[in-house]
């Protein structure tokens, strides 16, 4: 692969190990790497420390705290964070609400909530789906109605990822019945504190909790916290998706995977079984080409071009490849998948494991994997997208 | 000429335990016998005992592979945990084949009545699908046998009141002579049972043994054939459960999607989502129609004929249990995410099965050595 790094862009990639090896939490890396679940305080500490620096959320724009890099840097700066294991972004605050209130929000509201996103300060949620409402979700009924300088809201939101852990949420409302259910949405910044929402936890099919219902009964949320025009909220989630879509890449997730499901098969003897071999590289071939992908995209813009239609596949290849990950190492490890121990999962757990030490997380791990082609407008509704958008049928 | 069709008795069979799970065995049925300490119902075990269930692959009634898989798939439309497959399928044929004597009988009669559990202890931490890796030992002093080792994964191997054990009386771990089959007593002296839950909502056990005495089941050193014979017919009675599994998700996932509106319509409208439920009919189908015309074959005395029909038969159902259940799962969307509702539990005991008595990679290369 012919990519070009700089001295400066070597310099900077020197830095970058420097700073992960001497601030990322060891334990949280740790964990990554075995692929065993991580807290809130992780991604926090990690966040906070990134913000120290001044990296906590290079992609902003330089004026609300953002890095001024090239692609490249960013594309160093993705592959050596994902390479070490450092915890994840946590998307909902800096990757999504952070874009909307920077392009559509108040000077007030960008004062507001664009610091403490950029310091880890406070935990955001997506407020989107509903009971009735998934694919379509321009069918959402969760109604606000403006009462003096309030919005009352009433109604319940679903799959609302770590809303356990969240201090805002963003939420999409109806305000309006008339007219394209598209035209009747608007976009609402929520306190989680305000009196008359319950959060209701949804246990998934691996036994975690990660996603919960949210009912909101008589919330009264400040007419301030609009973002943009009333009946406009649809435009903002679209815009919105576009980012979410792009950020569902996963290379350095596929990577580590990949170098796990080595581990794995190396052990089970099964890594010279010519079938699982050539299923290996066959993967492999798989995360080289959505990384060529990325690379693609990342070189166009680099060069002022507009990205093209490569974006709106991102998602779909991502998470396939995500699915093909887990289920090879379902099938590597092999009978060792049958214990469940969710307690081997957990931090500080330090008793005789059942079968080889990374059996644990593979079969709920496989399980938990499942929802990433349903979630973030699930793999159909990216199809339609691309049969209309892109080849104009 | 060719005959596929049910005798009387079987139909009788079969539509007893149809009628069990439709009545007896709803999703919360299910949930409770779960949530009871052994992870399933002694009560019900009872009365599949009563309903002469406890008897099926062994009795002369019901003695063969497709009397079973008729139990079988019955049991696993209802996503039935209690333990037909280790204590009937597996443990009390292991006896009945080994040839265990009058105490085998007797045993194999207890078993029956559902008073005394069974479970069958083949693998090992380091075995995955070999059954001729063996390390646990059996040693002779005086007239009896102790025996020492782990075994893992044994099947609700913590509720068994006794446990039929591959150990090796000769040779080294992986030869197929020397292996020998025990009888121990699940609560006898040096018996230490570390009892986990199963991702699939099931209970196993890694069991130690420590110089445990074990009763000699048929001729010592040559149990393998027996071995090998009990793990086929395990391979095929989970073939037969993959159909209820698979038939259970493929309805849910049609009525689900006549019932579920987005856009204004059932999304059973849409024809992209049409053609995968038919992908889904099509796998179940197919496999149904392998299960039906080689299920016999599994009583085969020609060891090459019932390995190249179990094989078969696990090759198809694992495949079309793998698109059955991950469909399933996207065409309902997050529902089929939660704990809450059944179809992915239906999902995860399929994944299970997969994993259990060779997975597609070691039926194709057996098959294709034959």
């Amino acid at each position: 692969m012919q990519m070009t790094f700089t001295d400066a862009d070597e310099a900077f990639r020197d830095e970058l190990r420097d700073f992960i090896e001497r601030e990322c939490d060891p334990g949280s890396r740790e964990r990554m790497e075995k692929g065993l679940g991580i807290g809130k305080e992780d991604y926090v500490d990690w966040h906070r420390k990134l913000a120290t620096k001044g990296w906590s959320c290079p992609h902003w724009p330089v004026e609300h705290g953002g890095c001024d890099w090239t692609p490249v840097r960013h594309y160093i700066f993705e592959a050596e964070t994902g390479e070490a294991c450092c915890p994840p972004p946590v998307p909902f605050g800096p990757e999504m609400v952070a874009p909307v209130v920077w392009t559509f929000g108040t000077r007030e509201q960008q004062r507001q909530h664009l610091p403490p996103i950029l310091a880890g300060d406070l935990w955001w949620a997506q407020g989107y789906s509903e009971p009735n409402s998934g694919s379509d979700l321009a069918s959402l009924r969760t109604a606000a109605r403006l009462d003096g300088d309030h919005y009352v809201v009433n109604g319940t939101k679903t799959w609302t990822t770590m809303a356990h852990f969240a201090d805002w949420i963003f939420l999409l409302v109806r305000t309006s019945s008339e007219g394209k259910k598209q035209e009747g949405i608007t976009f609402l910044l929520v306190d989680m504190t305000s009196p008359g929402i319950t959060i209701h936890p949804i246990i998934t099919m691996e036994g975690g909790h990660e996603v919960n219902q949210v009912v909101f009964d008589d919330v009264r949320v400040p007419a301030a916290n609009r973002i943009g025009e009333e009946n406009r909220g649809w435009t903002y989630a679209k815009f919105l998706l576009g980012y979410e879509r792009f950020n569902m890449a996963g290379i350095p997730q596929a990577k580590r995977q990949m170098k796990r499901l080595r581990h794995i098969a190396g052990d089970q003897g099964i890594d010279s079984d010519p079938g699982f071999r050539a299923r290996m590289a066959d993967a492999e071939i798989q995360i080289m080409a959505l990384e060529s992908t990325m690379l693609r995209l990342l070189s166009s813009v680099a060069a002022g071009k507009d990205p093209g239609n490569e974006a709106s596949y991102i998602k779909i290849r991502g998470t396939e490849i995500d699915q093909l990950m887990t289920e090879l190492a379902m099938e590597a490890a092999g009978p060792y998948v049958l214990p469940y121990a969710p307690r081997a999962l957990e931090e500080g757990w330090n008793e005789e494991p059942l079968g080889p030490d990374y059996a644990a997380p593979v079969a709920p791990d496989y399980f938990n994997t499942r929802k990433v082609t349903i979630y973030g407008g699930s793999n159909e509704i990216q199809k339609n997208i691309i049969a209309k958008h892109v080849l104009g049928l | 000429m060719l005959n596929l069709e049910l005798n009387e008795g079987q139909l009788l069979l079969r539509e007893s335990v149809e009628r069990f799970v439709e009545r007896e065995y709803s999703f919360e049925r299910h949930r409770a016998s779960v949530a009871e300490d052994e992870g399933f119902s002694r009560t019900l075990w009872k009365e599949f005992a009563e309903l002469g269930w406890l008897g099926v692959g062994l009795d002369s009634e019901f003695g063969g592979a497709r009397d079973v898989a008729l139990l079988m798939e019955g049991l696993g439309r209802g996503l039935v945990v209690e333990p037909f497959l280790p204590s009937i399928v597996m443990a009390a044929k292991a006896i009945a084949i080994a040839g265990g004597g009058d105490e085998g009988s007797e045993i194999i009669a207890r078993a029956a009545t559902g008073d005394h559990l069974l479970s069958f202890a083949f693998t090992e931490p380091r075995s995955r699908y070999r059954i001729d890796h063996v390390t646990t030992r059996a040693t002779r002093s005086g007239g009896s046998w102790a025996l020492n080792g782990r075994k893992s994964l044994v099947f609700n191997g913590d509720a068994a009141d006794s446990l039929v054990v591959t150990a090796r009386t000769s040779g080294s771990t992986r030869e197929q002579g020397g292996l020998s089959l025990f009888l121990v007593d699940g609560e006898g002296d040096g018996v230490s049972r570390r009892a986990y839950p199963t991702n699939d909502s099931r209970r196993a056990a890694d069991i130690d043994f420590h110089d445990a005495p074990g009763r000699l089941l048929g001729v010592a050193g040559e149990a393998h054939t027996v071995i090998a014979e009990v793990v086929d017919r395990a391979a095929a009675a989970v073939c037969a459960e993959s159909l209820g599994l698979m038939s259970r998700l493929n309805d849910l996932t049609v009525d689900y999607s006549k019932t579920r509106e987005q856009f204004g319509q059932p999304i059973g409208r849409f024809q992209v989502l049409q053609h995968r439920m038919v992908d889904m009919f099509v796998a179940l189908e197919e496999s149904r129609s392998m299960t039906t015309v080689y299920m016999g074959d599994v009583d085969a005395t020609d060891a090459v004929e019932r390995q190249r029909a179990v094989s078969a038969m696990k090759v198809q159902c694992d495949k079309a249990g793998r698109l059955v259940g991950q469909e399933a799962v996207q065409l309902h969307g997050g529902i089929a995410m939660t704990q809450d509702y059944e179809a992915g539990h239906h999902f995860k005991r399929l994944s299970v099965i997969h994993r259990l008595f060779g997975d597609i990679d070691w039926h194709l290369d057996r098959f294709a050595s034959l």
